[in-house]
């Protein structure tokens, strides 16, 4: 996280102009976090592949702008790039949590436009190779009998989507002592695997992304899918579904922009991020990063994401994070 | 013989031309990075990585040019260190301790040739430490749950009370105000803003860097006003420089006692250089018979510092290509450019990616030899960028400082904290409060309250939780040793006294 200014400092002292923006020469897609997370991901995957297919005549250039939480970008993006035709913003599921849980400094959702989201990475849960807990029923069984015997491990601050995620799951079979489920927030999916692997956690709640590697080594079993169907080349992985717990849930992948863009720049955008949804590139690149398909582009997309939002204000005032 | 034939696989990849000129490149810039006050590993990587790009390098050579950069630049942050009294990066705080006293003492030269050769062993000994191990380190980082880490943070700041002051107390004040700065921001289990009195910028935090250029630099400038120049640390010629064969040889077991526990720190995730250095420092400072010299001078205090961190950078490499977590802040935005080359590390790269990870590591060897022979008898060259006049370089690095904030939050306010902290630096040094505890309390400091609430949510608040393992009971038992030999030890630690080696 405090990395961010660091990361930055060179391009001011080395005067080259990588990081800093001059006046609109090429588009700029901001990712609202350090290098390395899914928001940063996003701007550098998509961006590249925008070029690369000429979905636009330019190379898209990558600002990391960590802080808040998302909260400095959009901050940033409301108030000061509000009509700046030339900009996109990586966003996900993380965006949709903090707008609804009031996190981002009383900026509200309606402040920018989302453009669309054009890839998903599904929620899982996942158990040590030798954990005892053999499915999702036998996980959130041992929760219900006695809650202090599970600590689940996840990427998110408590509170959070990784946490939401099992909230969620405990609502769906009719546990709703949610304030004695035991939850720490790490610094990152791979930390919450290896704290689960280590034997200091029961179960990892994270997305299947972060799971791909520990999962060919054999070192983790992923008990549970959140997605509607199996995602294609992990067959082997049941959906929670299919175990009788009816819940969906996954962290999409896509951009934002500036509310007070021209209707042609919106239409610009929309095109080529549905572009980059097509193209042979992305569907390689989902498959190597563990995302599955999830396409949904233009004003669908805003509706579909209001929908989101609202469940998720109404579950969080539920748990207590938000009054 | 599996090892060999691996190895012989990693040369073939990094001896091409394009490798090596790569590898040589990336060293020199790491270097030149690295010497630049302020400017540390993480940022040179991150902002190298465009660079990267637009080459076209392929992922090999991608990584290995970055890894050289990171090398180089761990290397480099010495040199500001010793001759400025500035920590070229944060894990070269720690050599600022007695590598400044030494310059001051004519003996600047004598000094970076003896953390350059600390520097290679730290480096040198670490790759190959990562080469033979890598897989079994990996499974180090099971071991640390919430509790060890906790006892090992505590272990860090509990061995701060003798350390940069003659007084126990003003250390261990400035340690509990830095802690009291990581505090500033959201909490990391619920999300809830701290101290940041509605402020967006204070949302993650005071950033270490916004911490250490106010603390060392601004107030830097300050006393250079107050004194007209005369009497600021700025400005320590370099006249000859010659082989201190005899501080090389009287630490030698140094280095190599530096450098495992330096490895062992980077392994760690989250630990990283910094911790690394300073262990390595305390342990040198707490078992020498010459212990009252650390501080003041000391070849060995130069030694330790700069082998532990070279090593934790290698160490810090085992846990990102085994576990996919990063060690450090340069392996994290090492570890983004992997992601970005489609290579997921992971338990199965060394299987899946061979000639990636081999590759890398034969760069590693053979960036280190390039860089120790950049900054030994090279060094000069990289001193002249810093030897230009104090009224000149004082003011251009502040300036620096301030361009490359501003250009990030393109707000005032990062520049408003960074004087505040230069205020408070000048006022700390002027009534002998040392700065250096601040900046490790604003270092480790949230991931120390972090390591203690997880615990807590695992063990339903029960503190026993605390010392339920050998690993974590052990690091309690050296933490509160640690805190406590001090006080009672310190009217005979004026005489010397035979020591166990």
């Amino acid at each position: 996280m405090k990395s961010g200014i660091r990361t930055c400092l060179l391009g001011g002292a080395m005067s080259v102009g990588l990081v800093v923006t001059g006046p609109a020469f090429a588009a700029e897609c901001i990712a609202p976090a350090n290098p390395g997370g899914g928001w940063d991901f996003t701007c550098r995957t998509i961006g590249k592949i925008m070029f690369d297919i000429g979905a636009v005549d330019k190379p898209i250039q990558v600002t990391n702008m960590a802080g808040g939480g998302g909260g400095l970008a959009y901050s940033h993006v409301v108030n000061e790039r509000n009509d700046d035709g030339e900009l996109i913003v990586a966003a996900s599921s993380a965006t949709a949590t903090r707008l609804a849980q009031n996190a981002y400094a009383g900026h509200t959702a309606d402040q920018v436009r989302f453009l669309g989201a054009i890839g998903a990475d599904p929620g899982i849960i996942a158990v040590a190779a030798d954990s005892p807990f053999q499915s999702l029923g036998d996980l959130l069984d041992a929760v219900k009998a006695d809650p202090s015997s599970v600590t689940f491990a996840g990427g998110s601050a408590a509170g959070g989507f990784d946490h939401l995620k099992v909230l969620m799951a405990l609502g769906r079979v009719g546990f709703t002592d949610i304030t004695r489920v035991k939850y720490i927030g790490v610094d990152g999916g791979a930390d919450a695997i290896t704290q689960t692997i280590g034997g200091h956690t029961q179960a990892m709640t994270g997305d299947m992304s972060e799971v791909v590697g520990f999962l060919k080594a054999g070192d983790i079993r992923v008990i549970a899918v959140f997605t509607e169907e199996r995602v294609p080349g992990f067959e082997q992985i049941p959906t929670a579904r299919e175990q009788g717990v009816d819940i969906v849930s996954v962290n999409w992948r896509g951009l934002y922009v500036p509310k007070g863009i021209s209707a042609d720049d919106h239409a610009k955008w929309s095109d080529a991020l549905a572009k980059v949804a097509a193209s042979p590139e992305w569907a390689e690149a989902m498959v190597a990063n563990g995302l599955a398909p999830f396409t949904l582009v233009g004003d669908g997309f805003e509706t579909w994401l209001g929908g989101v939002i609202g469940e998720i204000e109404t579950l969080s005032r539920e748990i207590g994070v938000i009054k | 013989m599996e090892l060999f034939a691996n190895l012989a696989q990693g040369f073939a990849v990094a001896l091409t031309i394009t490798t090596m000129a790569l590898a040589i490149g990336g060293c020199f810039l790491g270097t030149v990075i690295g010497s630049l006050p302020g400017l540390g590993p993480s940022n040179g990587v991150a902002i190298l990585i465009p660079l990267a790009f637009s080459l076209g390098l392929d992922a090999t050579e991608a990584l290995v040019f970055m890894t050289s950069v990171y090398f180089g630049a761990m290397y480099g942050g010495r040199i500001s260190s010793i001759l400025l009294n500035i920590p070229g990066d944060e894990p070269a705080l720690m050599t600022t301790l007695d590598g400044y006293p030494m310059a001051k003492q004519g003996r600047a030269g004598d000094a970076l040739v003896l953390s350059g050769v600390a520097s290679f062993v730290g480096a040198l000994l670490a790759t190959i430490a990562l080469m033979l191990l890598a897989p079994i380190l990996a499974r180090i980082a099971y071991l640390f749950g919430p509790a060890e880490y906790f006892a090992l943070y505590l272990l860090a700041f509990c061995t701060l009370g003798g350390l940069a002051s003659r007084n126990q107390a003003k250390s261990a004040l400035a340690a509990v105000i830095g802690l009291g700065i990581a505090m500033i921001g959201l909490d990391n289990q619920t999300g809830l803003p701290r101290l940041t009195f509605g402020e967006m910028h204070l949302m993650d935090g005071v950033d270490f860097l916004v911490a250490i250029v106010g603390l060392f630099a601004v107030s830097e400038v300050f006393i250079f006003i107050e004194s007209h120049g005369k009497n600021s640390a700025i400005g320590v010629r370099l006249e000859r420089i010659t082989i201190p064969v005899r501080d090389i040889v009287n630490s030698f077991f140094t280095m190599l006692r530096s450098t495992a526990i330096g490895f062992v720190a980077g392994v760690l995730p989250g630990a990283g250089a910094s911790l690394g250095s300073f262990l390595a420092y305390m342990a040198e400072k707490s078992i020498g018979r010459d212990r009252d010299s650390f501080g003041t001078g000391n070849p060995r205090g130069v030694a330790a510092p700069e082998a532990g961190n070279n090593a934790a950078a290698g160490g810090a490499l085992v846990p990102m290509l085994t576990l996919g977590v990063p060690g450090s802040g340069t392996t994290a935005v090492l570890l983004a450019l992997l992601l970005t080359l489609n290579i997921t590390p992971g338990p199965l790269l060394f299987e899946e990616r061979p000639e990636v990870v081999w590759g890398l590591i034969a760069a590693l060897l053979i960036a280190n030899v390039v860089l120790l022979v950049m900054n030994v008898p090279m060094v000069k060259f990289f001193v002249r960028i810093l030897s230009v006049p104090p009224w000149i370089l004082l003011p251009g690095i502040t300036m620096v400082s301030f361009g490359g904030i501003y250009s990030l939050s393109g707000s005032s306010f990062d520049l408003i904290l960074m004087i505040l902290f230069g205020l408070f630096g000048y006022i700390f040094r002027k009534i002998g409060v040392p700065t250096v505890p601040i900046i490790l309390g604003i270092l480790l400091g949230n991931k120390m309250e972090d390591s203690l609430r997880r615990a807590m949510v695992i063990s339903d608040g029960d503190w026993t939780y605390l010392f339920s393992s050998g690993i974590s009971t052990g690091l309690w038992i050296a933490a509160v040793a640690g805190f406590i030999a001090p006080m009672f030890l310190r009217r005979f630690l004026a005489k010397p006294e035979p020591v166990a080696d």
